[in-house]
């Protein structure tokens, strides 16, 4: 029976295994392909990861998703705030602690934003940020 | 592929059988390709928002530089139309960026986090060009040394304009 050397192949082929291993990322990273975020030349990913994240992503029509659920306005947002906050007690730790992630669209309303902002305030959530993508055009 | 013993003759080989291995490592990656994504690095702008601090609060005496008020107008739009610091106006955002690099440089090392900027949006302005100006405002990257050089640290945003009407 004549075979042929399999060897180079199966060399090359679990050198692209090996690479796409490398590279796999499992990190549940809460993106939405209905958020393009702004690009900022400062935005470099955090050294350490955050300790109590919420996320909250405005899209650009000013609905927010959180957790997976879309909230089409901001008032609507209370109640999982309120959640948030109690789980956040649950858990002994304050409010204040926690910081909200905010992933707003690149073309969405700065007012929605701050809207977001200040009902997250009177829910007690004082840390905020602003995600941007990192802006490598430069 | 045959086992070749160097120094038997080729009589008593071993078959490996490659096909189910061969079929194994495809299916692998086949999966690392399908879940195979490219992510963009993504980054955060911190800021500390308590709600206490809607209220204009009496500046700290110990303050070197007063807050600046950094007020971004929009057209119909959207887009941006107008940008002042207290009352000084500004074409674009590098401008806004070298105004803001000099002051804060002046103020010594300690400017940095001294310095408070409040920004004032139109609502209607596209979020793009708020992330933009805090952009120009809370530092640069050094080209040398390819490192984050903070200018300002204290960003706010003013209370939202149509529930709250702009105190000044």
């Amino acid at each position: 029976m004549h075979e042929g050397d399999l060897t180079p192949m199966i060399d090359m082929t679990f050198q692209l295994i090996a690479f796409f291993m490398v590279l796999i990322n499992f990190t549940q990273s809460e993106t939405d392909d209905r958020v393009q975020l702004p690009q900022s030349t400062l935005a470099k990913p955090p050294e350490e990861a955050l300790e109590f994240p919420i996320t909250l992503q405005l899209t650009r029509q000013g609905s927010v998703i959180i957790g997976g659920t879309e909230v089409l306005s901001i008032e609507g947002l209370r109640p999982y705030l309120l959640n948030e906050a109690t789980v956040l007690q649950q858990r002994e730790q304050q409010a204040s602690e926690a910081t909200v992630i905010i992933r707003a669209h690149k073309d969405a309303q700065t007012g929605k934003v701050q809207d977001l902002i200040k009902i997250c305030q009177e829910n007690g959530f004082e840390k905020f940020a602003l995600r941007a993508k990192e802006d490598v055009g430069n | 592929m045959k086992i070749r013993r160097s120094t038997s003759s080729g009589k008593d080989t071993i078959e490996l059988q490659m096909t189910p291995m061969i079929d194994i490592v495809f299916q692998l990656l086949v999966f690392f390709i399908m879940t195979f994504k490219i992510v963009s690095l993504e980054g955060d702008f911190n800021i500390q928002m308590p709600l206490a601090s809607q209220d204009e609060g009496l500046p700290d005496e110990n303050d070197l530089l007063p807050p600046m008020r950094l007020t971004l107008t929009a057209n119909d739009d959207g887009q941006i139309s107008g940008i002042s610091l207290n009352d000084r106006t500004f074409t674009s955002f590098p401008e806004l960026h070298d105004y803001i690099a000099s002051r804060v440089g002046d103020a010594g090392p300690s400017g940095s986090e001294d310095a408070e900027v409040e920004l004032d949006c139109d609502y209607h302005l596209r979020y793009e060009y708020a992330i933009k100006a805090v952009t120009a405002v809370s530092g640069y990257v050094d080209r040398d040394t390819d490192e984050i050089v903070r200018l300002v640290e204290k960003i706010r945003f003013t209370p939202p304009r149509e529930n709250a009407e702009a105190t000044d």
